[in-house]
């Protein structure tokens, strides 16, 4: 699972940006963030609650909405800017290309159609040529992929249980088989089992049709589990990107020494588990410097006068943004 | 500004850490679309209000009735004539004398019109006040307490419906024989509640089911006090959608049964000025003056309760006052050569 393959990238995003605008302010939620999601990765974006995580998903698939707007950056899917797309371009990118899996699937899904119905018209509608029957074998198959029997295929989403109905989503994302699924907290709803049992089963489904994802989610164990890559946000700015496997054992920035103090190991003797004493910034009043420096054990006068850029670092294999390691 | 102007929307370079479009600061961004930091004298009114003052065309509307019921309400101090009375010759054109001509009968048509005005805004408001009370409290508690108190309201809700309004007011009206302002303004207000009631039921049905509603039964809370504070609050918008149709339907109902001859002929209000202007022929005689004052004040009072239905459904939705800035953030996207659409 950690093996993570150098292949070149899928979806590049260079300087995003994306503000959310107020009546009498402007706030900042993701501030010219990098990162490269590769072929047949799983990149994960982990942080705290409105560090800007699930903004950021929004934003790759086109989908901020007011008073949402992506200021500045770009993102580039297979080479191409996304956020240029015309309508007809874009309807195509999302779902083709780009799927989603929310956080919710009792939201997601139409409690008053089958399911058949709404798997068979995401097909229909992207893929005409098929017709009802050939829509309707792929259903099958997407069925078998998440191991739901088909035979339940025409019940109501009422009939199915929390766990199902996640899969059923995650069935409808594979439906059209696109190179990228952004999942945006997709199990958070549900117990551990059913949650392991999901995660196992996107990991198979990955290396069988070789796909993409973008994970989001609070559950750093998880995450590491499941991720080539992961990427730690802290205020709308990602401060280290790192192979899944390093980012516990060996983090380079003080947030995510932090966020993995604050993680209790399974083995190994009793410690006391420590959190990040304070709060993230105002992002509508955002420091000049490094935002993590109030809280940062480690700040110095650096710190509170410029903001570190986000630097690669050979010799760790990761990247970080921290002036400590200059 | 300097990086505002130095962004190019799309750069083709080949290093891709130079590609990507610089964002503007913070306090660029507000100055390009237009958010002040620092809110005007409205930052003192509650959100809802300030909403309000600051919607255009919640505003206008506010403006035209507010003038419309001004003028009524003075009309003893903007005109010396008196509405029921011969004021000159017949058919006087407006002019300095008469600023709005006379009748056939020779009476001031400026003096009919606020006088008037008068008894048609108070039988239109009261009407569509009562009509959006009764839709709401019978909507609610058939929503709310639903069993067979839903059965029993539910079924006078459809009696309302498929009752036929303006027929059913033809027949009182020639049963109470020269119905008054007051008598049309009551049935209207006991006929017009239908559509108010079967909306707000259904919005209450869905509302009941969710949450918090149902965490406050389990506080405890009384059931009088889950419908007005739990409940009702979310039904606003439906209230004042009601209120501002029924008005307008009062209004409209009300000048239709006058101007059929069906009213009290000697009642001065918008529509009997109607009624006689068609009975004298000032249409074929080129009296326009006494037509098109009635008219066009039905319109505007129609026209005004609309504008403020608009402003009501911001403040009851704050979704759409963040629409306000889709102009501005579409020629920010625009301008970087990006795509606007989101569907």
């Amino acid at each position: 699972m950690s093996s993570s393959p150098v292949s070149r990238p899928l979806m590049e995003v260079r300087g995003l940006t994306v503000d959310y605008v107020g009546e009498t302010s402007v706030a900042r939620a993701v501030n010219g963030i990098d990162f490269d999601i590769r072929e047949g990765e799983a990149f994960g974006l982990a942080g705290e609650s409105g560090c800007g995580k699930s903004t950021v998903a929004f934003a790759l698939a086109r989908l901020t909405r007011l008073p949402g707007l992506v200021s500045g950056g770009s993102v580039r899917f297979g080479g191409e800017e996304v956020l240029s797309f015309g309508k007809a371009r874009l309807k195509a990118y999302r779902w083709r290309e780009v799927s989603f899996v929310f956080q919710s699937a009792m939201n997601a899904l139409n409690p008053v159609i089958p399911v058949s119905e709404q798997i068979m018209d995401v097909i229909e509608t992207h893929e005409p040529r098929l017709g009802e029957k050939g829509a309707r074998a792929r259903a099958v198959e997407m069925f078998e992929l998440v191991g739901i029997p088909p035979a339940r295929l025409d019940d109501y989403p009422h009939q199915f249980s929390g766990g199902m109905r996640q899969r059923i989503c995650i069935a409808i994302a594979l439906a059209l088989k696109p190179r990228l699924i952004i999942m945006d907290e997709p199990t958070t709803a549900l117990d551990v089992v059913v949650q392991r049992d999901i995660i196992e089963q996107i990991v198979e489904l990955k290396a069988q049709l070789g796909f993409s994802v973008l994970f989001i989610t609070h559950d750093l164990g998880l995450m590491i589990e499941f991720c080539d890559r992961i990427g730690v946000m802290y205020s709308g700015e990602l401060v280290e990107v790192a192979p899944a496997s390093s980012i516990l054992t060996n983090p380079q920035h003080p947030y995510t020494k932090a966020l993995g103090n604050s993680f209790p190991p399974l083995t190994g003797p009793r410690q006391r588990l420590e959190g990040i004493a304070g709060s993230p910034p105002d992002l509508r009043m955002l420091p000049k410097g490094c935002r993590f420096a109030p809280r940062c054990p480690h700040a110095m006068q650096v710190c509170a006068d410029t903001a570190p850029e986000l630097r690669f670092y050979p010799a760790q294999q990761s990247e970080a943004a921290c002036h400590l390691l200059n | 500004m300097s990086e505002l102007t130095q962004s190019s929307p799309l750069a083709l370079g080949a290093q891709p850490d130079t590609g990507a479009a610089l964002a503007p600061t913070q306090l660029e961004l507000m100055r390009e679309l237009g958010v002040k930091p620092r809110p005007g004298w409205t930052s003192r009114l509650s959100p809802g209000l300030a909403a309000f003052v600051t919607n255009g065309k919640g505003m206008a509307g506010v403006v035209i009735l507010l003038i419309l019921v001004l003028t009524s309400l003075c009309a003893p101090l903007l005109t010396d004539f008196d509405p029921k009375r011969r004021a000159g010759k017949p058919h006087v054109e407006p002019g300095y004398e008469h600023v709005l001509g006379t009748t056939r009968m020779g009476k001031d048509v400026f003096t009919q019109l606020v006088y008037g005005g008068r008894v048609s805004l108070a039988v239109g408001f009261g009407a569509g006040i009562a009509a959006a009370m009764i839709g709401l409290a019978i909507g609610i508690s058939a929503g709310y307490f639903g069993g067979r108190v839903d059965d029993i309201l539910s079924f006078f809700v459809n009696v309302v419906l498929v009752l036929p309004g303006l027929p059913l007011i033809i027949v009182i009206a020639t049963m109470v024989e020269e119905a008054s302002p007051l008598v049309i303004g009551l049935v209207l207000a006991l006929t017009g509640w239908g559509w108010a009631a079967r909306t707000i039921r259904t919005q209450t049905l869905s509302l009941r089911t969710r949450e918090f509603v149902l965490s406050a039964e389990l506080m405890g809370e009384k059931k009088w006090r889950i419908i007005l504070v739990e409940i009702f609050p979310n039904m606003l918008s439906f209230v004042m959608g009601g209120f501002v149709l029924g008005t307008i339907a009062a209004i409209l109902a009300e000048a239709a049964l006058e101007f059929i001859g069906l009213g009290d002929p000697n009642a001065v209000t918008w529509g009997t000025m109607l009624f006689w202007a068609q009975n004298n022929l000032a249409l074929q005689s080129g009296a326009w003056w006494e037509i098109w004052p009635p008219c066009i004040a039905i319109m505007l009072t129609g026209a005004a309760l609309v504008l403020v239905n608009f402003a009501v459904d911001e403040i009851t939705n704050p979704q759409l006052r963040a629409s306000r800035r889709i102009g501005g953030i579409r020629r920010f996207l625009n301008r970087r050569g990006r795509s606007a659409d989101v569907f």
